[in-house]
């Protein structure tokens, strides 16, 4: 999703008419339309801009990569844009605490959406009209969801944590492995809620001789903890060890923490996100779709769910999980979700390089259980969470909404009411 | 002769694997391209590695790739946009039908020749601008050079590809051609007047980017409008390319604008001899080198009136600058315009056809792009406090190519006399003089994140690389 739309915050999308020589290229390279021109400037519109940088490299005078933190409400109109002769100034910290924006959110926001930059998707779908699942995305939390804390340790003074378990939770022997962190806090505090995220800085510096930047993990525990009681969360990692085209290359900071020891020391900022967070009211139903790593806050709600479930505190809603992975060895925690009571959640696991099987992605089996989700998509009490590669965002989207129109439910009713009341969550990346 | 795996050596989007004919053209035409680049090219960096941007697909990751490169290793390749297979035809006599994916018999001589006559300006700014490279004034602007240089080459390689693909033996012959003319060549000229003009230094390299490749953004949009549909597909993907050359242009005589401003505030002056003697350029210079290319600049779009406009525009093969955003009918019948003429010793405007207009369509398109951008260099002098302002001159301003050829006029469009002209020569366009004070700073500055005292730095690097980045390494 749209990491930057995030408690009613957008990293607005904006052009520096000052260097921009209107040379056009910008418009014409952008997948989804964002951009548009008068006679005077270039402009990006924000409700339409998903950030996903394919306009950045192109761009020969580097105008365009101009970010700014801004309450949704508040956004700059592309009207207003058009009168612009410099960029106004950044919003001060008091601005954006005067309208609701918690200070720091700037720089959080700034390693949300650090460039993950390449989308060679995203030619593809130029040709076409393109169908922008982001734009279903929920910005609230569901209403019974708790109140989450966000940024109480901003990118500019980390906290430190001590890694106290780090174990491969894929079959081992594979290179793309994944590995299950755990982190303690020890008496700092540091409260997540199921579906937010933390950030890892790891050491040393870019190409560019600049400090790393933060790399965003989803917290993959539930709310007390990795283990109860005590002050840790646990993440999932997968080492990145191919750019999106395929080509090789050593992932900097999912190496250094799949490579992390028992006993290391980490620099941790966040904890991130305020809207892919999770029902508490008991009648709630909660449909998970996730690829890889994308697990980890389903794992972490599932987690949830099952302990509460177990204190006998939970009665109700259903949990439905559609998980994809390339073969079966990829799949975190294929193992502990085996255990899991089938009555409790109903899982659907979708490889799509099985030898010897066609593939399956996440939206074909979706399409398989169109029934129940219809069913669900009905009910108000349901909530859908999407998780994991950004490839998967538009064709879940799009499967959901094909549910939808084969039970006669009209999408944009139904779309439109899933974002407004925070039933819908995208996180891609 | 050498056997060239192209979809490795040449990325391509056209199959060239699977096209034998096409590809036994390229083979034959690939060794000439690179003599012509060795002998006329770059001047001595034959062994530098130079932080390029290289096209290895048309997505927008794949066409923006950044790296080290020698330029003679450069990815020449052929890029068509995406095709979309049931585009139409949307303005002319044929509008509404199919685009063509062949040329049709009848428009086959016009098309060779459009496509030939903009083949032949990519080569030629090479060449104009081969010797640059030893007098760059910093590290930074030595790499765009060389960036525009490869880049023209390459849509050199874009347009012989449609010669070599849709043209059969005439295309190989024109293909040929292009690499036998040479910019400046007494016997064997380039075919525009603009491209066989000198480029005898970096002022006069960021005037001809602005203006002149400027001209090249609205030729190649009006081509991106045709209905050979390979053509369109073409220059779409060298415009996105192009924007970088004028990038250059503008940003360049900014910075000009900018150090120019900062000497003059510093020494309190406006005093052009004071201001050279500082070793900045003073405004007078930049003015008169702005009306010299801009004045050349818009004869490129042609005659005033022309029929074969007329012809180009009705069978469907060069549209107008951004046509599928107006609004008439695209068939412009019947409909006038107006242009410039001298009468009685005046300037007046007459009412002609619009189809035999649109050459002037094009050029006031381009006018005014090219007036916004001045106004953007004003802001430099603006927000420096200096009052002087640059401006475009008139229209008809030493103009060589159609109704105002010859006709001698002040730059604010005043019909002059032949003696008030030879007078004042030297206020409107550069002298000999400013040619040789311009020459005179003009010495190379490659360390990293130094710049000549005659330009600022830019406000940041390319790629987001800082500006004292090790944008070429010197072999
Ligand atoms: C909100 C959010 C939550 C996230 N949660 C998780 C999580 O729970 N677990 C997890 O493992 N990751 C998660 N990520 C992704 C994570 O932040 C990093 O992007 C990822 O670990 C790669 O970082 P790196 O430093 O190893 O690679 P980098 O050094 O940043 O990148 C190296 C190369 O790999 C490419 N690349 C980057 N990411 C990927 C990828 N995922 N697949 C293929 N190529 C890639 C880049 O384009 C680049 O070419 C999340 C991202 C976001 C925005
Ligand atoms: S970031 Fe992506 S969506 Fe936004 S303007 Fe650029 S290309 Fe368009
Ligand atoms: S690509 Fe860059 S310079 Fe060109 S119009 Fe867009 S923002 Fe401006």
């Amino acid at each position: 999703m749209d990491m930057a739309v995030e408690a009613g915050v957008i990293k607005q999308h904006l052009i520096d008419p000052e260097i921009c020589i209107r040379c056009n290229t910008c418009e014409a390279t952008c997948p989804v339309n964002a951009i548009t021109h008068d006679d005077n400037n270039y402009v990006v519109r924000a409700d339409i801009c998903n950030g996903c940088m394919a306009c950045i490299s192109p761009c020969p005078t580097g105008s365009i990569d101009n970010w700014r933190t801004m309450p949704v409400v508040r956004a700059y109109s592309i009207e207003e844009q058009f009168t612009w002769e410099s960029l106004p100034a950044e919003l001060s910290p008091e601005e954006l605490e005067a309208a609701g924006v918690a200070a720091g959110s700037g720089d959080e926001t700034e390693a949300a959406a650090a460039p993950v930059p390449t989308q060679a998707q995203a030619t593809a779908e130029a040709a076409e009209p393109v169908f922008n699942s982001a734009q279903y995305g929920a910005t609230v939390p569901p209403w019974s969801a708790a109140h989450a804390y966000t940024n109480l340790f901003p990118p500019k003074s980390p906290t430190t944590a001590t890694v106290v378990g780090n174990f491969n939770c894929t079959e081992a022997g594979f290179d793309s492995e994944t590995h299950h962190i755990v982190l303690d806090f020890g008496v700092v505090p540091f409260p997540v809620l199921e579906g937010q995220s933390i950030g890892i800085v790891p050491p040393g510096v870019d190409a560019i001789g600049k400090r790393h930047h933060a790399r965003q993990y989803s917290v993959a525990s539930p709310r007390n903890g990795e283990r109860p009681g005590y002050n840790n969360v646990s993440l999932t990692v997968k080492r990145v060890t191919e750019d999106h085209q395929g080509d090789p290359v050593r992932g900097v900071c999912s190496n250094y923490v799949c490579d992390l020891k028992v006993g290391d020391t980490v620099q941790v900022v966040g904890p991130f996100g305020a809207s892919f967070l999770m029902p508490n009211h008991p009648k709630s139903h909660i449909v998970m779709i996730c690829t890889g790593t994308g697990s980890a806050p389903m794992r972490a709600m599932t987690e949830w769910r099952r302990r509460l479930r177990k204190s006998g505190k939970f009665e109700g809603g259903k949990l439905m999980l559609f998980f994809g992975a390339r073969t079966q060895q990829e799949l975190p925690y294929f193992g502990p979700l085996q255990s899991l009571p089938k009555d409790f959640i109903d899982i659907n696991l979708a490889f799509s390089r099985t030898p010897g099987q066609p593939k399956r992605y996440v939206q074909d089996l979706m399409r398989e259980r169109a029934a129940d989700l219809a069913a669900l998509l009905k009910d108000g009490a349901s909530h859908f969470y999407v998780c994991g590669l950004k490839s998967m965002e538009e064709g879940v989207v799009l499967a959901l909404r094909d549910v939808a129109k084969e039970a006669g439910l009209d999408w944009d009713t139904v779309g439109a009411a899933l974002k407004r009341e925070g039933r819908l969550h995208l996180e891609t990346y | 002769m050498s056997t060239i795996n192209y979809s490795e050596k040449i990325p391509n989007n056209v199959n060239l694997g699977e096209d034998r004919t096409l590809q036994r053209a390229l083979e034959g035409w690939q060794p000439n391209f690179i003599n012509w680049w060795d002998d006329v090219g770059p001047d001595g960096s034959t062994n530098y590695d130079v932080y390029l941007r290289t096209a290895v697909s048309v997505d927008p990751q794949g066409w923006a790739q950044f790296g080290h490169v020698k330029m003679r290793d450069y990815r020449w390749g052929i890029f068509l946009n995406p095709g979309d297979a049931n585009r139409e035809i949307h303005f002319g006599d044929h509008k509404g039908e199919k685009a063509w994916q062949d040329v049709p018999g009848e428009h086959r001589a016009n098309l060779r020749r459009i496509i030939v006559t903009q083949g032949d300006t990519e080569p030629a700014s090479v060449e104009q601008q081969r010797h640059l490279g030893l007098t760059a004034p910093s590290m930074y602007d030595l790499r765009n050079l060389f960036q525009i240089n490869v880049e023209e080459g390459r849509h050199l390689w874009a347009m012989v590809y449609l010669l070599h693909k849709h043209f059969g033996r005439d295309g190989r012959e024109e293909a040929e051609a292009l690499l036998q003319r040479t910019s400046g060549d007494e016997n064997n000229p380039r075919i525009l007047g603009a491209f066989n003009e000198r480029t005898p230094d970096w002022l006069a390299f960021f005037m001809f980017t602005y203006f002149t490749d400027r001209d090249g953004k609205f030729q190649l949009s009006a081509l991106a409008e045709s209905a050979f549909d390979p053509l369109a597909r073409t220059t779409k993907f060298m415009l996105t390319e192009e924007a970088h050359h004028m990038f250059v242009g503008e940003s360049g005589v900014s910075r000009v604008l900018a150090r120019t401003a900062q000497v003059m505030n510093e020494l309190k002056t406006d005093d052009a001899q004071k201001v050279r003697a500082a070793g900045a350029i003073d405004l007078g210079t930049i003015q008169r080198y702005l009306n010299f290319h801009y004045s050349v600049t818009i004869d490129l779009f042609g005659a005033d009136q022309s029929s074969n406009a007329a012809i180009f525009y009705s069978s469907g093969l060069k549209g107008r600058y951004e046509e599928g955003k107006r609004t008439d009918d695209h068939v412009l019948k019947g409909q006038t315009y107006k242009v410039l003429e001298v009468k009685d010793g005046q300037l007046v405007e007459k009412d002609v056809p619009m189809l035999n207009a649109l050459n002037e369509v094009l050029r006031d398109d381009f006018i005014k792009d090219s007036v916004a951008g001045v106004g953007r260099w004003n802001k430099v002098l603006e927000k420096a406090g200096i009052p002087t302002r640059l401006v475009v001159p008139h229209k008809a301003f030493n103009r060589q190519i159609g109704a105002l050829a010859g006709i001698k006029m002040s730059p604010e469009g005043r019909v002059v006399n032949e003696v008030e002209w030879a007078a004042k020569k030297n206020e409107w366009l550069p002298s000999t003089e400013d040619f040789a004070f311009v020459a005179s700073l003009m010495g190379r500055v490659v360390e990293p994140g130094k710049f000549a005292g005659w330009i600022s730095p830019p406000v940041m690097g390319i790629n987001r690389q800082p500006v004292d980045f090790e944008y070429v390494r010197f072999g």
